[in-house]
């Protein structure tokens, strides 16, 4: 009896090593241990055997059945490992085929760059406010201390509405300061506010002018803010747009509507403040112009400068990109060419 | 302005490296823009000819024996102007100048030439680069030290200051050094005035009468008899090059000088061409003219401000002088302004007749009339001193604009408040005292109070004061801190919010955003009309367009997309999906425009990119609508769909967006014609155009959850037969209106003969739902036999055999 469970055990286990095909295994199984095979006719068989023999007899058989149950499932796994090789090696695809094409869509490169803005100056408690961009002198100009005149005008060439608002004229807006005396009626200090969007200027298209770009202004008023209170707030704006390391400055400079004025530089990130043809030499690139709201501003926007002071600051958003990026023309943003804007 | 290094040490040591000097103004408001080196020439020295021999082998070259102080060189020369005795500019061998020729730099050898040695070279300026001219040698003038380097004599750096609006004072050589002086803590050396005066007085000679004081507040001058025009010396056409200006004659260069000098712009008269010897600075009448020195005549405006004699204008105030009183050749006696006239005016004059001036320039900016009388005193003996004659005494002085300024009363406590600085009252003092300020300590500990110099007249403030004081100590010493008091409560705009979420989701769906000029031209809008007519409403206007493309406020973003459309098809083949998140604006009387936000999408071309499994299909105005109403469902608004009448869209392909009853936006097939004039013939276009600012209220709306059913729904497929008119919405609407039904969607739409020329086939999936019990097949059967006879009743129609 032995004698033929080891017959049979070997027989099982060749047939097992031989099978290629899945559907075999399924045969063999039916074969070796399924209800009508040798195997189990044998256990069935044990109780005619004489109780010594029935123990050795039915240990070896039990032994046996467990063993060819693993040497199968050894077996099934091992083909289901060969059998998915072969299926994708005969009726594979081609992996390196491209993808069905999902259709990309993408936010314009000064969204992006707002949003990155708007997202530090957000932490740091200020908010985002709307402001027109069709303005009335008064917001734009005279509020801010450009009276008619004024040689600060000439810097900001103005683009005029051919309509009176109830006979006070109109113009876009050249800069985005225009919001400021606006959040100040409208707000209650603590002011902390940022408005963000389109400009203006009667200037000729070319590499570096636009007739219309995108500027940021932002403005804190409050009980004793001070001037560091400034700086420490545009150079942390800074260090986390540019980098912990890039080199910052801050200088004196003038604006009407400030006093006294700043403007803050980083180091060139071509020249890394040496000196080359992107800074003109001079081994910085102006980012924004900065100040303390002049008292005579803060008066108009509904605050006696002897309690109240604040700071405001404003920064043009196209060099931003432009100078990461390294795009050379800012034309290129209003182009809508989505060769360009595809890059970003 | 440009301001030469040379001639601010005159006024002022400069001590430091230039590089730092310049680093040190910029932070202290006067920026560099550029740092230009006039010369720096090596191996080139001054010296002097001692004696012109023929040259043995050719007759148009000298031997020519140069002293050079320790020592004398022999070079061979062929300039026509060597004469024993000129002082001239000597190259050593090995200097580098320019080859006349060519232009090019070329280092210098030692040569014979036709047999003799020479070893060096006598320049002519164009060899140095100084000027064009190479017919001769250049002569120097006679106190040129002989020895000395050329570089160290004639060579020079050149600042090129980027001068803000407030501080006219620094459009000058001294004003700059005053800045110096302060930054490096010294004191400056003025210019001694004196000259002779003639007996007679000026007076006696010259009335000046001043009929518009609020235009010229101050009137000085003085009188020069017997000068002789020539050109003015050397350096000081040297100087005036470097800063920028063109040597002209002695005494139109002496003006120039001085106002470049002192910050003071003047003017010389000849003075016999004044009739009757009387100066009047009165406004200009209406239709008055007058010849500019450039010789260009100028219509002036009553509102102008002149000066004139007892006939006509003789200048333009402060703008620019007539060409009927201007010094030539032949004037000998000079009469000389120095005046100071009202900013706003100057500004407006100079700007209506297109010419800024580098007086006007001045005198927009607000300088002080205390200038006046040093300026036309320095000017005045520089004139006797270069072009000879004698004054008369005195000067005229008719100053009716006369203003005390009263001291600035500041604590130095407070300006440490204010820049959140701990700087002790020393240095603030220090800082102010170093830039001419009369700083007396007040009653209490920490209050000053602060005399400003008259040249200082942007400092009208104490916070003035506080900046003058932090530009001195410099930036560099003010901490960071952040914003250290309580935080404002956050109001955020729900329109930026309802943006960003349209400009996500857009972005989600494939579309590139752009962003387009706010200003089109009326021809791009009338292209949006197949009969070429304005849109209405009528955009605004711009008084000063630059060009007419760019003439009016965008009333609609759709013209800038079709032309973003027409742009990229020349490139691009595949699918274009394009939207823009932006304002047009629309006129409101009386009052500024309304800005409406608006978004704007457009899709062209092929619906899948062009690759090895798609679909060759193009977009239809499904594609345009599935956008929308994607976008809607983003927002979670609920918009019904009507009929539209949108003149830029094809007529029977576009509907109008309603919610709640308002129309705020319309979706569609471009109209053809419209497409034509965009230049667009390949493809169909497909647009939505929603205004943000009306959606805006109802996107507000507080959304609830729906709990997810818990019983099985029963699904039933519906293939009913109706006439072609009935549209899905109709039926749709009628199954919507049953109870237990839940999601209804269309699966099949056929027209064909099966079914009859007239009708058509919509198949529907109805998922029927209870939420609180499992439902019967029977209880579905009834409601789906209602809604059979409901649809029959209604529209006819049957179940699809």
């Amino acid at each position: 009896m032995l004698a033929q469970l080891e017959q049979l055990k070997q027989k099982a286990l060749w047939e097992l090593e031989n099978i290629k095909d899945a559907r075999e295994v399924e045969s063999w199984r039916v074969c070796y241990l399924g209800r009508k095979s040798e195997l189990t006719k044998i256990l069935r068989s044990l109780t005619i055997l004489p109780l010594e023999e029935r123990k050795t007899v039915g240990a070896y058989a039990n032994e046996l059945k467990s063993s060819l149950e693993n040497n199968l499932d050894e077996r099934k796994k091992t083909l289901e490992k060969v059998q998915l090789t072969t299926i994708t090696r005969v009726a594979g695809i081609d992996i390196t085929l491209p993808g069905r094409p999902i259709p990309i869509g993408r936010l314009h490169p000064i969204t992006q760059t707002l949003k990155e803005i708007f997202d530090i100056f957000i932490s740091m408690g200020f908010q985002v406010v709307e402001a027109p961009e069709v303005e009335l002198d008064y917001y734009n100009f005279e509020g801010l201390n450009i009276p008619e005149e004024h040689p600060a005008r000439d810097s900001m060439a103005t683009l005029w509405v051919d309509y009176k608002a109830g006979g006070r004229p109109i113009l876009l807006r050249t800069h985005t300061t225009a919001a400021d005396l606006r959040i100040m009626e409208k707000l209650k200090p603590p002011i902390r506010a940022i408005n963000a969007g389109k400009v203006y200027r009667y200037e000729a298209s070319d590499a570096t002018h636009s007739p219309m770009f995108h500027q940021l202004d932002g403005l804190a008023v409050d009980v004793g803010i001070t001037m560091a209170d400034l700086k420490g707030t545009l150079y942390e704006f800074a260090r986390r747009f540019f980098g912990e390391d890039r080199k910052l400055r801050f200088r004196c400079d003038y604006f009407p509507f400030v006093e006294p004025g700043a403007e803050m530089a980083v180091a060139c990130s071509v020249c890394q403040g040496s000196g080359c043809r992107l800074c003109g030499n001079s081994g910085w690139i102006e980012i924004l112009g900065a100040g303390m709201v002049h008292p005579r501003v803060l008066e108009r926007g509904g605050y006696d400068p002897e309690v109240y002071s604040g700071f405001a600051f404003g920064m043009g958003i196209e060099r931003l990109p432009m100078l990461r990026y390294g795009i050379d023309d800012i034309r290129l943003f209003f182009g809508s060419d989505l060769r360009f804007l595809r890059q970003f | 302005m440009r301001v030469s290094i040379k001639w601010l040490k005159e006024y002022v040591a400069i001590n430091l490296p230039l590089s730092d000097l310049a680093h040190r103004l910029a932070m202290a408001g006067l920026e560099v823009k550029t740092i230009e080196d006039i010369g720096g020439w090596e191996n080139v020295v001054i010296g002097q000819i001692t004696r012109v021999d023929p040259h043995p082998n050719a007759d148009r070259l000298h031997l020519v024996k140069v002293g050079l102080g320790k020592e004398q060189q022999t070079v061979v020369c062929g300039a026509p102007n060597l004469r024993v005795g000129d002082k001239v500019a000597f190259a050593y061998v090995g200097a580098e100048l320019i080859d006349p020729q060519s232009g090019e730099t070329i280092r210098l050898k030692s040569a014979k030439i036709r047999g003799v040695a020479s070893s060096g070279m006598i320049c002519s300026e164009k060899e140095l680069g100084i000027s064009e001219s190479y017919e001769g040698i250049m002569v120097l003038p006679d106190e040129a030290p002989v020895g000395t380097s050329l570089d160290d004599y004639l060579g020079d750096t050149v600042f090129d200051l980027e001068v803000t609006p407030n501080r006219a004072d620094c459009l000058s050589i001294i004003g700059v050094a005053r800045e110096i002086a302060a930054l490096t803590r010294q004191g400056i050396r003025l210019p001694q005035v004196s000259y002779e005066e003639v007996a007679s007085t000026i007076e006696q000679q010259v009335a000046v009468t001043i009929d518009a004081p609020d235009l010229g507040p101050r009137y000085c001058a003085s009188l020069i008899q017997g000068v002789k025009i020539a050109p003015s010396p050397r350096w000081m056409q040297q100087r005036l090059l470097a800063c920028g200006m063109r040597p002209i004659n002695n005494v139109v260069d002496v003006t120039n000088y001085v106002m470049l000098e002192y910050g003071q712009p003047l003017h010389a008269f000849d003075s016999p061409k004044i009739k009757g010897s009387q100066i009047i600075v009165r406004r200009a009448g209406s239709g008055e003219a007058i010849v500019s020195l450039d010789g260009v005549e100028r219509m002036l405006a009553s509102n102008m401000l002149v000066i004139a004699d007892k006939e006509r204008a003789v200048a333009i105030a402060g703008v620019m002088g007539g060409a009927n009183s201007e010094v030539s050749q032949e004037t000998t006696s000079v009469l000389l302004e120095a005046a100071n006239f009202n900013p706003v005016s100057i500004h407006y004059t100079a700007r209506s007749l297109l010419l800024p001036s580098e007086a006007s320039m001045r005198f927009e900016r607000g300088i002080s009339p205390e200038l006046t009388i040093p300026a036309l005193r320095r000017a005045t003996e520089l004139i006797i001193k270069l072009a000879g004659g004698k004054a008369a005494k005195g000067i005229i002085d008719v100053y009716p604009g006369r203003k005390e300024r009263s001291p600035i009363l500041t604590s130095t406590e407070g300006i440490n408040q204010f820049l959140g600085t701990g700087f002790s009252q020393d240095q603030i003092i220090g800082a102010l005292t170093l830039l001419g300020f009369e700083v007396e300590v007040a009653d209490s500990a920490s209050e000053v109070r602060v005399t400003i110099p008259y040249w200082r007249g942007d400092i009208q403030q104490a916070v003035d004061l506080a900046e003058e004081v932090a530009r001195i100590i410099g930036y560099d010493e003010i901490p960071q801190t952040l914003l250290s008091k309580s935080l404002p409560r956050q109001n955020p705009e729900p329109i930026a919010a309802l943006k960003e979420k349209v400009g996500r989701s857009l972005t989600g769906f494939g579309f590139q955003e752009v962003i387009t000029y706010s200003l089109v031209g009326l021809e791009a809008l009338k292209r949006l009309s197949p009969d070429s007519h304005a849109l209405k409403p009528l955009p605004l206007r711009l008084a000063n367009p630059m060009t007419t493309e760019q003439e009016y406020l965008r009333p609609n973003l759709r013209a800038n997309l079709l032309v973003a459309l027409a742009g990229n098809r020349k490139h691009e083949e595949g699918s274009i999906r394009l939207f823009e998140l932006g304002k047009v604006y629309l006129p409101r009387q009386n009052d500024l425009p309304e800005e409406r936000e608006v978004v704007c999408g457009i899709l062209s071309g092929p619906r899948f990119e062009r690759s090895w499994q798609a679909q060759d299909e193009s977009f239809d105005f499904f594609d345009v609508k599935g956008v929308v109403e994607g976008l809607l469902t983003k927002l979670d608004v609920e918009a019904s769909l009507e009929e539209a009448q949108d003149e830029s869209l094809h007529p029977t392909k576009q509907v109008a967006i309603v919610l709640a009853g308002s129309r705020v936006g319309v979706l569609g097939e471009v109209h053809p014609q419209v497409l034509k004039a965009f230049d667009i013939t390949d493809d169909a276009a497909y647009l939505f155009e929603i205004d943000l600012t009306s959606l805006l209220p109802l996107t507000l709306g507080q959304k609830m959850f729906q709990p997810i059913p818990r019983f099985p729904a029963t699904i039933r497929d519906i293939a009913l037969v109706v006439g072609a008119e009935v549209t899905h919405q109709q039926v749709l609407d009628i199954i919507k209106g049953f109870p237990l039904v839940g999601k209804v969607s269309l699966f099949d739409v056929y027209t064909g003969e099966q079914i009859g020329g007239s009708k058509k086939s919509l198949a529907y999936r109805i998922a029927f739902q209870s939420l609180t019990y499992t439902l019967t097949d029977e209880e579905v059967d009834k409601v789906q036999e209602q809604i059979l006879s409901k649809l029959a009743k209604e529209f006819g129609a049957t179940l699809r055999a």
